[in-house]
């Protein structure tokens, strides 16, 4: 019983995810290396909650949104909405499942087509969740336009017309266009101005209060994610770090990548030390092939950790970490050092 | 946008009242086009051309026509631009409708105005027709290459296709038989190699199996390369050996220029949609579940056309060169035909006599071409949406 309760309340589970891509070189175009976008991701976002998923540019969280999506296929790993397994659909039958997962972009301007209309625009996604023409097509619309906060007389001008912020609206409303139950938010955010910001959060926000949405939001601003997010995944160079309730994480941040992004916080009131990082001193050690990713970043690196990263593991009710340094016993044993002290 | 209108206020959706003045496509176009004058001269005299040409068809065609290009007066050859025929010597039939040689005549005494009507709807047609090929099989492979090249080619895909060819060639050398099974066969082999399979668990294969479903190379490689090696041919002397080949005719001469022109337009569309592919709104249209077709006709086409539609205006222009060429070599237009390419070339031996005759015909072509390339300039000027930020 527990376990179908379980199963109804998780909408999306991802197990080991990897994407590699190919690096071309040469006339002949061999493969000279491959970029690890995506090493091992799994996580899970319980329906009608959001995970967010935080790190730095190109560690791999766009990848994993698109994976998600089925925009790229994966190299490994299973992703399985709703207790069906999605990894090996053919695109027919991806049909039915594309209407559940939909994606909002970050870039505004170049996420709506310059030659369509607004109204043709919302209008695929009503063709593709059958209503075609007619009275109901323009009351969906109205609807779809109102709940994103814009006019209906909108719906007969194009992308060009409008300002960052209403593009994303009108983003926004493509992807509810179709009704989905889970909508992927790849830094829906970081392309607006710090004003408009506000607005599209709290637009979210209502939205998912509204229609149940589950989100997964990704995103570089722990200022953002922390008011956002129910759980948090911190994400380096292809790996998750560590996962936590937004709130556990911001208590005790246990992972030496997560207190260095959450030192790089600007705060107005206490300017604080530099960020917890080893750059200076170690920042032309090269990665070892079976430690850990982050050493060369880390001010607390040890000899284990050049011999293998640790697997996930928790330490903590609902909080796990990939990194030697802490156990669920001892705790963070670096927090006697140079840390923030908690 | 003009200084009493106010600024649109910033990106509050709900309080959004659009101030933006409102201009459709048409409009906007229109008023940046405007300012290039050398376009719109262009655009004026391709107009002028169109309705030249059209009405010279109608004028030209016929058993009676009122301009008769092939009405032959020996009395009355080498005339001067506006001279007056020698009406005594005439029949009622052969003294020109405008009661004046409004371009001379040449050396078997025929209306050269009449011969340059019937010769500017050859132009014409050979342009829009010849470039409309070329466009449409530019687009087509541009579009594969662009859309699907990623996608491999395996080797039991090039043995078929290689089947349906050797079938087709030797249906048309007469072999009925043996060539409907070879093409047959390689039309199936095609077709069951590219319905698509699930993969199942273990399947069996044959080494010759293994052998046709190894990767040969990627869509994009082979499409790309027959380009280029199209582009290797210097393409006027493939057109020459091809029309030398062919039976003379006007059709023949706009598909085989056609055929040899299209490589330009598939490089665009190529490219195009190589960036298309990457943007956002793509993505989005494929996370919407929408088909293949879809995508390519409604997202990415539309947004590919315009520097195709700027390349063929232009190609308008070389073909119109082109088929002037072919024809002042003499294989062009066969002879009772008058196009402006064998006008020129027939007035060759008088340029010293009758100089008309040469630069009437020279002078059409320069116009018209010139017209032509700059209305394509203008309109890639237009269609530039970097340009067109620096206008507005």
């Amino acid at each position: 019983m527990d376990n179908q309760r379980n199963r109804n309340s998780v909408i999306l589970r991802v197990e080991g995810l990897k994407k590699y891509f190919p690096i071309h070189r040469g006339f002949f175009q061999r493969i000279a290396g491959w970029v690890k976008a995506v090493e091992d991701v799994s996580f899970e976002i319980e329906r009608g909650r959001t995970l967010g998923l935080v790190g730095e540019s190109g560690c791999g969280k766009t990848t994993v949104g698109r994976l998600i999506l089925k925009l790229l296929t994966p190299d490994a790993g299973r992703i399985i909405y709703q207790g069906q397994d999605i990894t090996d659909l053919s695109s027919r039958e991806m049909k039915p499942i594309r209407k559940e997962i939909q994606i909002i972009f970050q870039d505004p301007y170049g996420s709506l087509n310059p030659r369509l209309t607004v109204g043709q625009t919302l209008g695929e996604g009503l063709q593709v969740a059958g209503i075609r023409s007619g009275a109901p097509r323009r009351e969906r619309l109205e609807k779809l336009l109102q709940m994103v906060g814009m006019p209906p007389a909108v719906v007969d001008r194009y992308p060009h017309e409008f300002s960052g912020g209403q593009r994303q609206r009108i983003g926004i409303a493509r992807a509810l266009s179709v009704e989905p139950s889970l909508i992927i938010c790849d830094e829906p955010i970081s392309a607006l101005d710090v004003s408009i910001q506000a607005q599209i959060i709290n637009l979210l926000k209502d939205l998912q209060d509204q229609l149940g949405l589950s989100y997964l939001f990704i995103s570089h601003d722990l200022n953002v994610v922390g008011y956002l997010c129910d759980h948090l995944c911190v994400m380096y160079k292809g790996h998750i770090m560590e996962y936590a309730p937004t709130d556990e994480l911001f208590a005790n941040p246990a992972h030496p990548y997560t207190l260095a992004l959450l030192a790089a916080i600007p705060d107005p009131e206490t300017p604080k030390d530099p960020p917890l990082t080893a750059e200076n001193q170690r920042g032309t050690v090269a990665e070892p092939p079976a430690g850990c990713s982050y050493l060369a970043q880390c001010p607390f690196g040890e000899p284990a950790c050049r011999e293998a990263a640790r697997t996930f593991t928790k330490v903590g009710p609902n909080h796990f970490i990939r990194c030697w340094k802490v156990t669920p016993s001892r705790g963070a044993d670096y927090f006697s050092g140079p840390g923030p002290a908690a | 946008m003009s200084a009493t209108s106010p600024p649109p206020s910033p990106a509050d959706g709900r309080r959004m009242e659009l101030q933006v003045p409102r201009r459709s496509r048409w409009e906007e176009f229109w008023r940046l086009f405007r300012r290039n004058r050398l376009a719109v001269g262009g655009m004026i005299i391709f107009i002028l051309f169109f309705g030249v040409a059209t009405a010279g068809l109608f004028l030209t065609a016929g058993t009676q026509p009122i301009f008769d290009p092939a009405l032959v007066r020996l009395q009355e050859k080498l005339r001067p631009p506006l001279a007056r025929p020698h009406v005594d010597s005439l029949g009622a039939q052969e003294v020109p409708p405008l009661g004046v040689y409004l371009l001379g005549t040449d050396e078997l005494g025929r209306d050269v105005f009449a011969r340059m009507l019937q010769g500017a709807w050859v132009s014409l047609t050979v342009g829009f027709v010849a470039v409309g090929i070329a466009v449409f099989i530019g687009i087509f492979m541009g579009g594969m290459a662009g859309y699907f090249g990623q996608e491999f080619i395996r080797i039991g895909h090039l043995l078929w296709a290689v089947a349906v060819i050797a079938g087709a060639a030797l249906l048309f050398s007469g072999i009925v038989a043996v060539g409907l099974l070879v093409g047959a066969g390689g039309v199936a082999g095609l077709v069951h190699n590219l319905t698509p399979k699930r993969i199942s668990g273990r399947t069996q294969r044959s080494w010759g199996g293994a052998v046709l479903a190894q990767n040969a190379m990627r869509v994009d490689t082979l499409i790309m390369r027959f380009v280029d090696i199209m582009l290797c041919f210097p393409s006027f002397f493939l057109i020459l050996t091809v029309v030398a080949l062919l039976p003379p005719s006007i059709y023949n001469i706009m598909i085989v220029i056609g055929l040899t022109s299209w490589m330009g337009a598939a490089r665009f569309v190529r490219a195009e949609f190589l960036a298309l592919r990457e943007q956002d709104f793509v993505a989005a249209a494929r996370a919407l579940g929408l088909g293949n077709f879809r995508i390519i006709f409604r997202h990415m086409m539309p947004n590919a056309i315009a520097p195709v539609l700027v390349s063929a205006t232009i190609g308008i222009a070389t073909a119109i060169l082109t088929e002037a060429g072919l024809s002042f070599l003499g294989f062009g237009v066969p002879p009772p035909h008058a196009t402006w390419g064998n006008i020129l070339s027939d007035g060759r031996q008088f340029i010293f006599d009758a100089p008309w005759l040469t630069f009437i015909p020279g002078l059409a072509i320069l116009i018209v071409v010139l017209a032509f390339n700059l209305f394509g300039d203008g309109l890639r000027d237009v269609l530039n949406p970097k340009l067109r930020e620096r206008h507005a």
